[in-house]
């Protein structure tokens, strides 16, 4: 996005006297937030193409009942492959790409405050995303045991698995480089006057992921290390033959996955407490509320990860335990949706893009909610445990949730990073055609749920049929539709019109204020003084 | 550089390390996890379909204790030089119960000798009942001169045998192996 930049263009560049790389050693040597920023976005959305295209897969064979397209083996394969890569390579790098472009501008900081390390937390990405694909290509395929990696199958599969292992590895160290750059850039970095309880909502909520990734990614770490050495070193945490447990591991995996649902979803809150503000021409509602919500959240996704595994045989109290605490996550997340419109409430609303993106995630993230509420009752739960009900619920908070919010955030900083305005037109026609497709492809997956269609299985019976026709028929239109995005950006970036200084009137944080657009190579290398 | 950047360097550095620490040790407590587990679990006699209390007695629900059958041992050597008798005589059992019993044979000769148990059942019917898991007689036994040797029978009574029988026989008679005189295989 940033392919517009202009490094040497400012004339405020002039204490900066070492040339800068040119061509592809710039992107590779670069050091700069943008640079990087905009690096994790384009990554980020190759892996959504790649992800994407698997979905597609998954969603021909399923067309109709039978065995069309692919083995079974290999539709395993797409599903997990689909999950890890959209999980690990698409949704999460595209919130670090957000962070790392906008936190630097939003808290008056030069720069990231480990520049060299953030250049590395980067380039171990396509070394990552290269092993999930190179995978395929190993004796037995790429690993089909689910993006959940579950023992004992994982100690079945051929060497795929063990790429897929390291892949693991390299890209939880790639979060962990990288948010610890976030945090200690949030903590130490701050502009003079810039408190914590002034900064932008999407700088807390990144600040509580950084932990959250920094205390969960290396539990996962542990995980796949013990699978790793389960496979090939003798060891039997996971082996039942050697007096190990195959349910031990979904313990230690959902101790991380769980704050890992919320790494993913808070930036997005992040990015909306942004949108909705500045398109409501109103001060964020609540803004301390949201702080202290999101906070809450974070603490409570760390004793919540049973509610992954109420089917294993876990004590009635134990059920009820992650049930009540469980239910309890809706609370914040309800103050949260509550600010958000109380926000709207009598403000003065227009619907540009951006705007309909988040409102598109907080009317359909809002319904993902409710199915987790649904799915967080033991007694419901194991009605409706691996089914494709699961499936619906978390495509909605996933896809609904965090994809329509970086979307909505790109639309909205688009200007910002590049000084040219995307097609509106266009813009539109993407979010109406992804609402209505998102909508056809998930909807009529709750109803195949309830009706017991597990997941992950490549064949069906007869009875599911309309509603896997009316899916397959959705994600192949949804999926069109992100071509669109593509074409839109493309477009944007060759011939988009001039940004105008301040593109969206309400919007107020610093990067707005106090920048031109589109925001110079190096920015604040003097702080800013807030009042 | 200015003292300012200087001291904000030493800032973000101490908080990278801190921060490291915390994911290293989260690290090791993804490791902890696996001893924590099992002793909660122990504690809590989870982790089990079967309940603490009953797991100590698992039975072999398969026993009908209701009968009690005779088994009477007995053991010949045909014209071999060995001394071959059960180490008792006569057990009863219950059908469906495993049961080991054994015997000992001797080679009193100063040569070694090959030898092949052929067993044989009285009534001769019980035969097909008397299930044997391991048995001497499966193979060939070689002593050497002089050699003393135990040997086992595992085996369980089908509980399908005839409700008149009572009394199982269940007789030894080793032969040798001619040829082989004490040469294995």
């Amino acid at each position: 996005m940033s392919a517009v930049l202009d490094p040497h263009g400012h004339a405020h560049d002039h204490d900066d006297h070492h040339h800068t790389p040119t061509g592809l050693m710039r992107w590779i040597t670069t050091t700069n937030h943008k640079d990087i920023g905009s690096m994790y976005l384009w990554f980020s959305f190759v892996m959504f193409m790649v992800g994407g295209a698997m979905a597609m897969v998954i969603r021909a064979e399923l067309f109709q009942p039978g065995l069309q397209l692919v083995n079974p083996d290999f539709f395993n394969s797409m599903t997990t492959m689909h999950g890890l890569i959209m999980v690990f390579g698409a949704i999460m790098p595209a919130f670090v790409g957000f962070a790392n472009w906008l936190i630097p501008i939003q808290i008056g900081a030069a720069d990231m405050a480990f520049a060299r390390m953030n250049n590395w937390s980067f380039w171990i990405l396509p070394f990552a995303g290269s092993l999930l694909i190179m995978s395929f290509f190993m004796p037995g395929g790429a690993p089909g045991v689910g993006w959940t990696m579950y023992a004992p199958l994982t100690s079945q599969m051929g060497i795929g698995m063990d790429l897929t292992i390291f892949a693991v590895h390299l890209l939880g160290m790639s979060s962990i480089m990288g948010s610890i750059n976030i945090v200690t850039t949030i903590l130490n970095m701050r502009a003079p006057g810039m408190t914590l309880m002034k900064m932008p909502l999407f700088c807390w909520t990144w600040l509580i992921t950084g932990y959250l990734l920094i205390a969960s990614m290396p539990v996962l770490a542990g995980a796949v290390t013990m699978t790793l050495t389960d496979r090939h070193f003798g060891t039997s945490f996971f082996n039942a033959a050697g007096g190990g447990d195959p349910v031990l591991y979904q313990h230690i995996f959902w101790f991380f996955g769980h704050p890992e649902v919320y790494i993913i979803i808070l930036p997005a809150f992040g990015v909306i407490s942004q949108i909705i503000p500045a398109f409501s021409r109103k001060p964020l509602f609540g803004y301390a509320s949201m702080v202290y919500a999101t906070a809450s959240i974070a603490i409570l996704s760390f004793i919540v990860w049973a509610h992954h595994m109420y089917t294993t045989g876990m004590p009635v109290a134990g059920q009820l335990f992650f049930m009540f605490a469980t239910t309890l996550i809706a609370v914040p997340t309800a103050a949260k949706i509550f600010n958000w419109l109380a926000t709207m409430w009598r403000g003065s609303l227009s619907f540009e893009t951006p705007m309909l993106f988040a409102l598109g995630f907080l009317f359909l993230f809002t319904m993902g909610g409710f199915s987790g509420l649904v799915l967080s009752l033991a007694a419901v739960d194991i009605q409706l445990h691996d089914t494709y009900y699961v499936v619906a619920h978390f495509h909605y908070v996933m896809v609904a949730g965090a994809l329509f919010t970086a979307f909505a955030g790109v639309y909205f900083w688009f200007p910002k990073w590049t000084g040219r305005m995307y097609d509106e037109t266009l813009g539109k026609w993407h979010f109406w055609l992804s609402m209505i497709f998102f909508n056809i492809t998930f909807f009529v997956q709750h109803f195949s749920g309830l009706a017991g269609m597990p997941r992950r299985i490549p064949d069906y019976p007869l009875m599911f049929e309309t509603w896997n026709k009316i899916s397959s028929i959705g994600s192949f239109g949804f999926g069109l539709s992100q071509l669109l995005f593509l074409y839109i950006i493309l477009k944007a970036l060759r011939s988009g019109e001039k940004a105008p200084a301040l593109p969206w009137e309400g919007a107020d944080s610093l990067e707005w204020t106090h920048l031109p657009t589109p925001a110079p190579y190096h920015s604040f290398e003097t702080p800013p003084v807030i009042k | 550089m200015n003292v300012l950047a200087v001291a904000q360097r030493e800032e973000n550095r101490r908080l990278l390390v801190k921060l490291s620490v915390i994911a290293a040790l989260m690290f090791g407590f993804g490791y902890a996890l696996v001893p924590v587990y099992a002793k909660i679990c122990e504690a809590m006699g989870l982790d089990s379909l079967v309940p603490a209390t009953t797991r100590q007695s698992v039975e072999n629900t398969q026993i009908d204790f209701s009968r009690t059958l005779s088994i009477e041992l007995d053991a010949n050597a045909h014209h071999l030089p060995w001394r071959f008798r059960p180490l008792v005589r006569h057990i009863d059992v219950h059908p469906g119960e495993l049961v080991t019993i054994e015997y000992e044979v001797t080679n009193v000769r100063d040569y070694a000798v090959t030898g092949q148990a052929v067993p044989s059942y009285g009534p001769q019917l019980a035969g097909q009942y008397f299930n044997k898991l391991d048995c001497f007689c499966f193979t060939k036994q070689t002593l050497a001169a002089g050699e003393t040797r135990r040997m086992p029978v595992v085996f369980l009574i089908d509980p399908k045998l005839p409700s008149d029988v009572n009394t199982i026989t269940l007789s030894y008679t080793f032969f040798e192996v001619a040829g082989l005189k004490g040469d294995k295989s």
